[in-house]
């Protein structure tokens, strides 16, 4: 490999990465401040992509349907927080994989019927189209170093949210002892709504933000949730650290071993999750 | 309310007598099992190829002889592991004269294993796996779509009339896509080319970003492909990202923009596939089938529709030779075997496997349509090896 290729390579393989730590960001922190495991979490990431493709015909602008959709999936997490996540605080982890498995058939049903089996396409957004001169036959996508910047910055105001600020000390407090939380007059079924709120709005604006890189199509969501999961092992369930860094060793595995040894690229980062956990059984980051 | 009730009865009883009669004079109707996809994520082809069928069926059933139709449905969900079980019941509990499906070639070697060597005739509609109408190949077994050999075994020499020498290879790790590059290569390197690299990726991985750029560093004359659905968008959209549009052509089977053009948009322009098919394909059969199908479901077919039409007509033109009656098995597999189905992709007819004999068009992408730049292939057969027919 040249040293150019390898630095190409790297580039994609961080591209990569930090969009995988923004799907998976909703993930581990829904689980790790509320202890819910939201297998439907995919399912976010998917409703994200199509609805941000639905009102991208509909508008014909990007940054409006982008603002559209995102509204709606922050909605739509407070409404299935109220209706049906609520109902599951005091019920094991069994029960909560029976209902979040259950909310992706609904959502893959749903998906059928609103928007039909074809696969969907949705365009560069004028301003980010093109390219950066790269090598002498290739160019960098635009776009896609402005994917990468925004995740960035998500990943920048979530740190500074749960480090900083008062709803932080109020997620980071609650993940440790709840019941002195609420003793102390703070509403945790309402800090509870935001949190599952913003874990839903996280996935759905990984899927705003890879819509114009990817294909829109019926199973999207479970593909990417496997992925994330890994990261999230990797990583240590919960900890938005250990997700970040999951994410980035997930990204430049696969995207190393896609050219080294390209048979086994799928492969190889469940190779790595086990290492992983061999060492530390908790994950790298686990608390 | 007593004598309404005896009234009523009276009624239900005469109509129920009615029914039985009429059942008992008509001849059995001729039963076709339709095993698709209408579920996942091919719930889309096997809908067109349903309704292609059902076309079929309609536009000849007044050259049936008064046989009726029955269709039985029953959704694959394109899972292979069901199959076998699916197709015992549509062969033992429904008794269909005629089975067609499936979508996806895992599924139909689960068929093939329940159905080879029966005396039902079974109509693949789509799944192009080589082992079909090769090794597994059996007398009952037909096929109305394509081998994956066949559109890809033409580009090999389409890319070195074109000059290219040096041709970078990608696919995905599966069945189809293996046979379509191997194919590929027969044909290529026969004729001198050289294979620069190979990749296959596991499916169904689109995560194509690090071997797009692996290309852009090789540089080589030319990219063959095999990518279909949202993988071949995925493919085409990044090609063009990363800026190797008109630099590196981009060749392929034609399933790289069958039913993806409108969401690869711009970035397919140029793309050079082979297909036995095009949507604007110059035969008078073609815009005939395509206004009615237009006409009977609103929309316009693509290469799955005209698959499962031809099923339809393969399945209409053997009642018709037979007078209606479908009891003789054999005699049904030796009238279809030797039926010319005049397809809207063109006449063809069924290779000693089964398979179509078929012509493979070349078709470029312009301004959103895969135009039909020449014919690949004439009546091009697919070499069936391993089958023993």
């Amino acid at each position: 490999m040249t040293t150019e290729l390898f630095f190409v390579q790297l580039i994609n393989g961080l591209q990569y990465g930090l969009l995988l730590f923004l799907i998976a960001s909703g993930l581990t922190l829904v689980f790790g401040v509320m202890g819910i495991l939201n297998l439907a979490h995919g399912s976010m990431y998917m409703v994200g992509a199509y609805l941000v493709w639905y009102f991208a015909t509909v508008t014909g602008s990007f940054t409006v349907s982008a603002v559209l959709s995102a509204i709606i999936a922050l909605s739509l997490g407070i409404l299935i927080e109220r209706v049906l996540i609520q109902r599951l605080y005091n019920r094991n982890h069994l029960d909560q994989v029976l209902l979040t498995i259950g909310m992706i058939f609904v959502f893959n049903s749903l998906q059928s019927i609103l928007f039909g089996n074809d696969p969907y396409g949705v365009a560069v957004p004028g301003a980010l189209d093109g390219g950066i001169p790269f090598t002498d036959n290739s160019s960098y996508p635009i776009y896609r170093i402005f994917a990468a910047l925004v995740c960035v910055a998500i990943a920048g105001v979530l740190y500074y949210v749960v480090s900083r600020t008062r709803l932080g000390m109020l997620i980071r407090a609650g993940e440790s002892n709840r019941e002195m939380v609420e003793a102390l007059g703070v509403n945790i079924k309402s800090l509870y709504t935001i949190v599952f709120a913003i874990g839903v709005m996280l996935a759905a604006v990984s899927g705003i933000i890879a819509a114009p890189m990817r294909s829109i199509v019926p199973g999207m969501g479970e593909s990417v949730l496997i992925t994330c999961f890994v990261v999230v092992v990797i990583g240590g369930m919960g900890s938005i650290k250990g997700a970040f860094v999951g994410a980035l060793l997930v990204g430049l595995i696969s995207t190393f071993a896609a050219v080294l040894i390209p048979s086994m690229s799928n492969m190889i980062i469940y190779i790595f999750m086990i290492l992983v956990l061999l060492v530390k059984p908790q994950g790298l980051f686990a608390k | 309310m007593s004598r309404m009730k005896t009234l009523a009865s009276a009624v239900l009883a005469t109509t129920l007598a009615a029914t039985a009669t009429t059942s008992a004079a008509a001849t059995d109707p001729v039963k076709v099992g339709v095993m698709l996809p209408f579920s996942g994520i091919y719930a889309q082809l096997g809908e067109a190829g349903r309704d292609g069928l059902k076309l079929a069926l309609k536009e000849k059933a007044a050259e049936l002889h008064g046989a009726d139709i029955e269709f039985i449905e029953m959704d694959t969900e394109a899972k292979p592991a069901r199959a076998p079980e699916l197709a015992s019941s549509m062969l033992g509990q429904h008794e269909a004269d005629f089975v067609i499906g499936p979508v996806h070639s895992g599924v139909a070697m689960g068929m093939i294993k329940v159905l080879r060597g029966k005396d039902t005739v079974m109509i693949i509609p789509n799944a192009g796996a080589a082992a079909a109408t090769g090794p597994l190949c059996s007398p009952n077994i037909f096929r109305t779509s394509f081998s994956s050999w066949q559109p890809s075994y033409p580009m090999g020499k389409i890319a070195l009339d074109k000059g290219y020498k040096d041709v970078y290879l990608i696919s995905w790790n599966y069945g189809m896509g293996r046979e379509s590059l191997e194919a590929f290569e027969e044909s290529f390197k026969a004729g001198g080319g050289n294979v620069v690299k190979k990749v296959l990726m596991p499916f169904p991985s689109t995560n194509f970003q690090p071997h797009i750029s692996d290309i852009a560093a090789q540089d080589p004359d030319a990219v063959f492909v095999f990518f279909a659905g949202g993988g071949a968008i995925k493919f085409v959209k990044d090609y063009d990202a990363m800026g190797l549009r008109g630099k590196i052509p981009l060749l392929g089977s034609g399933f790289l923009t069958e039913g993806t053009l409108e969401a690869q948009g711009e970035a397919a322009e140029g793309v050079i596939t082979g297909l036995h098919y095009a949507e604007q394909l110059d035969v008078p059969k073609n815009q005939e089938f395509r206004e009615a199908f237009n006409t009977e479901y609103g929309h316009y077919p693509d290469i799955y529709a005209v698959q499962g039409y031809d099923a339809g007509l393969a399945i209409a033109n053997t009642i018709n030779q037979l007078n209606g009656d479908v009891s003789d098995k054999q005699a049904v597999i030796d009238t279809m075997a030797k039926l010319t189905i005049n397809s809207p992709r063109g006449d063809f007819t069924f290779s000693r496997a089964h398979n179509p004999v078929q012509n493979i068009y070349l078709r470029e992408v312009k301004d959103g349509v895969n135009v039909v730049t020449s014919v690949a292939a004439e009546a091009l057969e697919d070499p069936a090896r391993g089958c023993k027919l």
